[in-house]
């Protein structure tokens, strides 16, 4: 099952760097488990390293929302990255652009990829480095808030909007179509 | 009927039933299983007390976390082990055929799908791998899947996906002696970006992808994820026939004549539309070598490490500035002749019969320099041992390489076979990330050519000048 996401309030973190790969997000030595969970305190574990790295800022403690740069997710198909993600607390991820696997796998995990035009990126980035600073992600509404007058919309693709609204099972949902399975496994045997 | 791609032709023949909104319910010919991204799924499926719905069209192997060392030990690292373990007993639970350690046919899975000939035209093929894209050099439409998903394929036999937009990559002319299928991806990942084709699946059409070998084509269509795209294909012509014909899973006799009647179908009509297209021409393209973070961050073997205060966006500026801190190299340096430590000659981009026998040509009667480390780890178990049966091993060893079993190896270091931190490494796989190959590790990606002379040189160097 798929945590639903309607609507979430949090508080934001940016990491503003392009392309920023599944290998990052989560290391290959996490990798060997054969549970879903465990994998948050891998996130970013080389980076993580560093003091300076802005995960390790006071002002990023707590963020459930992380505002980063384009091509975010991309490389391996590694799902664990989603789990790591999801275990550290971030319920949404927003950046310019997201690599394709990464995204379909957000969707499956109560995590919502959301695309933002770059200057609303540069403007939520800005924004995260005054401590405290939440912005509301409204998937119903495919808006993105702040308090301060900021909004932007965004189009979530429509498949994975629907999982995440429902928390559907994806699984049961594409049982339903058995008898259109059944017949196309007649059709081409 | 209106003009249709390769693609369209093949999502067409598997859609099952159209969903809302432009998304479909697509049926899966073949799916590949490895230990890293399935035990998750096979527990998801015991929980749910579900089967695999069709388990004869799933096949599964060991290759991402396997040591490539000695095979009658046992795995070392007990969580490997673990691992390795699981996959053995969800296959024997769920009835699917696993080609394990001890097996011949083991090796990286999107080595031995095409070896078997369970790699065919027209099919609709995943893995919880990237680097499943490899297998669209057959004509197939193949993407790498996270692991819900192949729960889901493995539950289901089929996919949800919205339909990819098209991409022709149009690559004419004749390659230069000493040039080759990886130097003509990476150049295009050059010019489009490794985000050039998200959302989007390639073609790659023209004179210099149809004079290209099956095992070329493969490493064209293997690194169509580093250019962000969800899949790469090859309409099947009569090199991928002669490369199927007889292979223990291809058909035989009068399903053979059938299945090539079928197969020649899986073609773009001349007319056919594509949403974008790129063109490259073959015979400008030289040796390419990375030599930042991302396969992108590439460029020809006679070039300098470019300056990133010539680039043209603050955001490009500030990726190569990181990626040459990273990668211990200052601006304005000659690509050639900068020294490496190690060499990697292996991953399911490079590491077929063919890779092998170009870089033994390269090494025979030489030895790798003093201050090189140089391995050469097989596809496969049957790759490395069509390589024995040819001596190739022999060339390898005595010009001082190691030569392994199959398996992922230090394309992912998620064995032991891992770079030292500042260890810098010449390497044929397919993604130089900042500690991909080893924490700390630097890698160059090129050609196995080019490596294979790297490691003769000690440095960097264009294989063209040998």
């Amino acid at each position: 099952m798929v945590k639903p996401f309607v609507r979430h309030r949090g508080k934001v973190a940016a990491l503003p760097r392009r392309d920023v790969d599944t290998d990052q997000i989560i290391p290959k030595q996490f990798l060997k488990g054969v549970e879903r969970t465990g994998f948050g305190s891998g996130l970013f574990f080389d980076w993580r390293a560093d003091p300076g790295f802005e995960l390790n800022q006071p002002a990023a403690q707590g963020a459930t929302i992380l505002v980063t740069g384009a091509n975010f997710g991309c490389g391996s198909s590694r799902e664990h990255a989603v789990w790591a993600l999801a275990e550290y607390g971030f319920r949404a991820i927003i950046a310019p652009s997201f690599a394709d696997i990464f995204l379909a796998n957000c969707f499956r995990n109560g995590v919502l990829p959301v695309k933002l035009a770059a200057n609303e990126v540069a403007m939520v980035t800005q924004r995260a480095q005054d401590a405290g600073y939440e912005v509301v992600v409204d998937l119903e509404q495919q808006v993105v808030s702040d308090d301060r007058g900021f909004t932007a919309r965004f189009s979530a693709d429509a498949y994975g909007r629907e999982l995440l609204l429902r928390g559907l099972d994806e699984i049961g949902r594409t049982l339903l179509e058995e008898p259109s399975i059944t017949a196309y496994e007649r059709s081409h045997p | 009927m209106t003009a249709r791609t390769l693609f369209d032709r093949v999502w067409d023949a598997h859609v099952v039933r159209a969903l809302a909104d432009g998304v479909s319910l697509l049926y899966v010919d073949l799916h590949l299983v490895h230990e890293v991204t399935s035990p998750q799924a096979f527990a998801g499926l015991r929980h749910a007390g579900r089967k695999v719905r069709r388990p004869e069209r799933t096949l599964a192997t060991v290759d991402h976390n396997v040591p490539t060392s000695e095979r009658t030990l046992p795995i070392a690292d007990p969580v490997a082990a673990r691992q390795v373990d699981a996959l053995s007993t969800n296959a024997r639970e769920f009835g699917i055929e696993l080609f394990d350690l001890a097996s011949p046919g083991q090796g990286i899975v999107h080595v031995i799908g095409p070896e078997l000939g369970a790699t065919q035209p027209g099919m609709l093929i995943v893995c919880g791998d990237s680097h499943t894209s490899t297998h669209g050099a057959f004509g197939a439409f193949a993407l790498g899947i996270g692991t819900s998903e192949v729960e889901h394929v493995l539950a289901t036999q089929c996919i949800v996906l919205s339909k990819p937009r098209n991409l022709e990559a149009r690559i004419s002319g004749s390659l230069e002696p000493g040039v080759g299928a990886k130097d003509l991806i990476l150049a295009l990942i050059g010019k489009i970006g490794t985000a050039g084709a998200t959302g989007h699946v390639i073609e790659y059409t023209g004179d210099a992808i149809r004079a290209l070998s099956m095992e070329e084509r493969m490493t064209v269509c293997n690194m169509s994820i580093e250019a962000g795209a969800r899949a790469g294909m090859i309409a099947p012509d009569e090199v991928t026939f002669a490369y199927l014909g007889g292979r223990p899973r291809a058909p035989q006799g009068a399903a053979w004549t059938a299945a090539l009647e079928r197969w020649r179908t899986f073609r773009s009509d001349p007319n056919a539309r594509y949403d974008a297209q790129v063109q490259l021409d073959a015979s400008r393209v030289g040796p390419q070598v990375t030599w930042g973070t991302t396969p992108g961050m590439v460029a020809d073997i006679k070039a300098r490490v470019p300056d990133p205060a010539q680039l043209a966006t603050e955001n490009e500026r500030e990726a190569a500035l990181r990626a040459l801190e990273y990668m211990g190299l200052k601006p304005g340096t000659p690509l050639e002749g900068i020294p490496i430590d190690r060499v990697f000659l292996g991953s399911c981009t490079n590491a077929r019969i063919e890779d092998l026998r170009a870089a033994a040509n390269i090494v025979r009667g030489r030895h790798v320099a003093s201050r090189v480390r140089a391995m050469v780890v097989p596809g496969s178990q049957r790759v490395k041992a069509q390589a024995e049966q040819e001596g190739l091993d022999r060339v390898f060893r005595d010009a001082g390489f190691e030569w392994r079993n199959a398996g992922c190896s230090m394309c992912l270091g998620m064995n032991p076979d891992v770079l030292g931190a500042g260890e810098r490494c010449a390497a044929t796989s397919n993604r130089n990330f900042e500690g991909r190959q080893g924490r700390g590790g630097r890698t160059h990606l090129m050609s196995p050519v080019m490596a294979a002379a790297a490691a003769i040189e000690g440095h960097l160097v264009d294989v063209r000048a040998w």
